[in-house]
């Protein structure tokens, strides 16, 4: 399938300071199909196909992690915060319910 | 503390993977799945309180702390901005631990659940959700103590999205 994948992580583009706050801003793409629609042409319920689990770490630690449905929009943007207390990347995974995986980092830079 | 905000605008930042919006709307109109099948599919949810409070755990829902920030009517459904922001600590022995997403109109209203820990420094998310019709939503936040705060606001749909 030509549409999925390509995750994107942003954050920060400046250094911070020890314990200011990270947006965090990611996006991939995705049908999210939620596996209650119909194809109108077959009559046949279009299989549920849709992220279901997002989670963040930094540094090695979880800070973030989320349960997602198929009533999350397609091509899904996300954003959440982290707070910086040191410099390191900081890791975004995702995984559907076909069990395909992706991972992305970004850098969180501390001054 | 403060929050620093980055340069990359979410417009450009969107933009950068085409127009979703567009894209799922067309789909609608080219023949792909019928609202209204999905519509006569989906039974109400039989109890969105005994959902949320098995989900979050039992007791009161204070409606404070918690704010959504997203305009009562959508012109798109298939791409309503929901963020949602929690007004509370996030110390390590007081933080919001736990924050959902309700649709109660959905088939399963659960949309999302969201864990934080401390060092998640904020109970604030962002995200783009679907619906197909007019419906109550909610937000609902746990604190590691065990206490329930939330905020619903009723959303109106011009054009249902993607069904779902």
């Amino acid at each position: 399938m030509a549409d999925i994948g390509e995750p994107r992580v942003r954050g920060p583009e400046k250094p911070l300071k020890k314990g200011e706050l990270a947006l965090i801003k990611t996006l991939i793409k995705h049908p999210m199909e939620s596996g209650l629609r119909k194809d109108k042409e077959t009559g046949n319920v279009i299989p549920a196909h849709f992220i279901e689990e997002v989670s963040a770490e930094f540094g090695g630690v979880s800070v973030m992690k989320a349960t997602w449905s198929g009533a999350i929009s397609k091509n899904p943007f996300f954003s959440f915060y982290v707070k910086a207390d040191k410099s390191g990347p900081l890791t975004v995974t995702w995984k559907d319910n076909k069990g395909e995986k992706w991972t992305e980092k970004a850098e969180i830079k501390v001054e | 503390m403060g929050i620093t905000d980055n340069t990359l605008t979410r417009r450009s930042f969107l933009g950068a993977v085409g127009a979703t919006g567009a894209a799922c709307v067309a789909a609608n109109f080219i023949g792909f799945p019928s609202l209204a099948d999905a519509a006569d599919a989906a039974a109400p949810a039989a109890n969105i309180d005994e959902i949320i409070s098995k989900d979050m755990g039992p007791g009161a829902i204070a409606m404070e702390k918690v704010k959504i920030d997203t305009p009562p009517k959508a012109e798109n459904g298939a791409l309503i901005r929901m963020p949602i922001s929690v007004d509370h600590p996030m110390e390590e022995k007081n933080y919001i631990s736990s924050l959902a997403i309700y649709v109660d109109n959905n088939p399963k209203p659960l949309v999302g659940r969201f864990e934080f820990t401390p060092a998640s420094g904020k109970a604030e998310v962002e995200l783009r959700i679907k619906m197909a019709k007019a419906s109550q939503v909610r937000a609902i936040a746990k604190s590691n103590t065990g206490k329930l705060y939330g905020a619903v606001m009723t959303i109106e749909v011009a054009e249902g999205g993607c069904a779902g």
